[in-house]
């Protein structure tokens, strides 16, 4: 009974396991430079996003900057706290799944984003604002 | 049928043994769940689950996210605007004491794994303390939103206009230097800006609200020449910022009640090498709250 489960939820990923050489621990332990150094390139992206905001490359430019340092932060967030390095790849799977569906909802909702600013530009014009 | 099964499971079973030794395991670990065969089995299936958590709570946040980029990209010039009235420097000071945590966090997971027991319990205290330091930042935010008016929707009725603001005196040189970035936050059909102090709310309500509050001061102060003049429905911003760092902040309260719960098991011992699953997954859980502050710190304070 319960090797039937295993075979079930295990069994693709034990080539990782072994390749690894991590199959006698249960998971991989984060050695401590690398915690602190995640922690340290954090704090770093943090006052360079603070710092290039007093910048000005243009609106679309420093917000695309921002964005491209917050993804850098939450990619090792993801990578290092999350262990997802060291994870079995299905979870890297699904999280990235999960990101691809909330921009297609992003993108597929700003297509249509227009669709009734005309008729409150209208409404607003006949309010005399 | 059975050596079938065992065939597969190389790995899972080096000696052949296996069932057996299984039971004795069963037998003498009380942290192993009678539904798994071995610890691992009983990590990896914990750990699945709270990442499917996980995802639902991205997807959750996606909805938020989705309104703020429409409603950005209709209106930039509202964020640019409305953005003055956040204090940049307790966004910065909240996102270093919400990474600090999830490196408390994640220290906290390898003491379990090693089987630490005093750091594990020193870096959980430690969580919850950047956890509540976190929210004292936040109600000190709040409680000046509050104080200064500037809040959702019709309710967005600030005390000072934003060339007053330190923040815009700081980005602009003191009022009356008008620059190109001001031109840009004007929205071209608004009129005086003592007049659109009334165009803040919503539509329906637009002359009975602001009235009352208007008239102790808003048309006293006069515009220095080049100030920005207030767009249209600035609120929506106070409405979006509530909901995202509202919803944030009921995640980070959730956060201390499962450290405080991961607390009291650390103190009990319940933790150790081969069973810190619950350290793992509310150090998971944690990093994603700690990972869409990190989105929303730039997306919010940092508006150029």
């Amino acid at each position: 009974m319960s090797t039937h489960q295993h075979s079930a939820n295990g069994s693709p990923e034990s080539g990782n396991e072994q390749r690894d050489g991590h199959h006698d621990e249960i998971a991989h332990v984060t050695p401590k430079k690398l915690l602190l150094g995640v922690w340290g390139a954090l704090m770093i992206l943090t006052i360079v996003t603070v710092a290039v905001t007093l910048i000005d490359f243009g609106a679309q430019t420093n917000l695309i900057i921002a964005m491209a340092i917050a993804t850098i932060k939450a990619g090792l967030v993801v990578t290092y706290f999350m262990h997802l390095r060291w994870d079995r790849p299905f979870h890297t799977l699904i999280f990235l799944g999960s990101l691809l569906f909330v921009s297609l909802f992003i993108s597929m909702t700003l297509l249509d984003k227009s669709e009734y600013e005309g008729s409150i530009e209208e409404m607003y014009l006949k309010k005399g604002q | 049928m059975a050596q079938l099964v065992a065939d597969q499971l190389p790995q899972h079973d080096p000696s052949g043994g296996h069932g057996h030794a299984q039971d004795a395991e069963h037998a003498h670990n009380p942290f192993l769940a009678h539904h798994f065969d071995t610890p691992k089995h009983q990590f990896e299936a914990g750990k699945l689950g709270i990442w499917i958590f996980l995802i639902t709570e991205i997807l959750f946040f996606g909805g938020l996210f989705c309104a703020y980029a429409i409603y950005r990209s209709l209106h930039p010039q509202v964020f640019v605007y409305a953005h003055y009235y956040l204090d940049t420097f307790w966004g910065a000071v909240n996102t270093g004491v919400l990474i600090l945590s999830s490196l408390t966090a994640a220290w906290a997971v390898r003491n379990a794994q090693l089987g630490e027991q005093k750091k594990l319990v020193f870096n959980i205290i430690a969580t919850v303390c950047l956890a509540f330091c976190f929210l004292c930042v936040k109600y000190v935010e709040y409680a000046h939103k509050f104080h200064e008016q500037t809040l959702p929707g019709r309710y967005f009725n600030p005390e000072h206009e934003v060339w007053e603001l330190p923040s815009y005196q700081r980005a602009h040189g003191h009022a009356g230097h008008g620059s190109a970035a001001e031109a840009h936050a004007v929205e071209p059909q608004a009129g005086s800006a003592g007049e659109v102090a009334a165009t803040g709310a919503v539509p329906t309500a637009a002359s009975a609200v602001p009235t009352a509050a208007g008239a102790e001061g808003k048309e006293a102060k006069v515009a220095p020449p080049g100030a920005p003049v207030r767009p249209r429905n600035v609120g929506v911003f106070f409405s979006i910022y509530f909901c995202m760092t509202g919803l944030h902040g009921i995640h980070v309260v959730a956060g201390i009640i499962t450290w405080l719960w991961i607390l009291r098991r650390a103190l009990r011992g319940e933790f150790g090498p081969s069973h810190f699953g619950a350290v793992d997954y509310a150090a998971l859980y944690w990093h994603l709250v700690d990972l869409i502050w990190i989105y929303l710190f730039p997306l919010l304070y940092l508006i150029h």
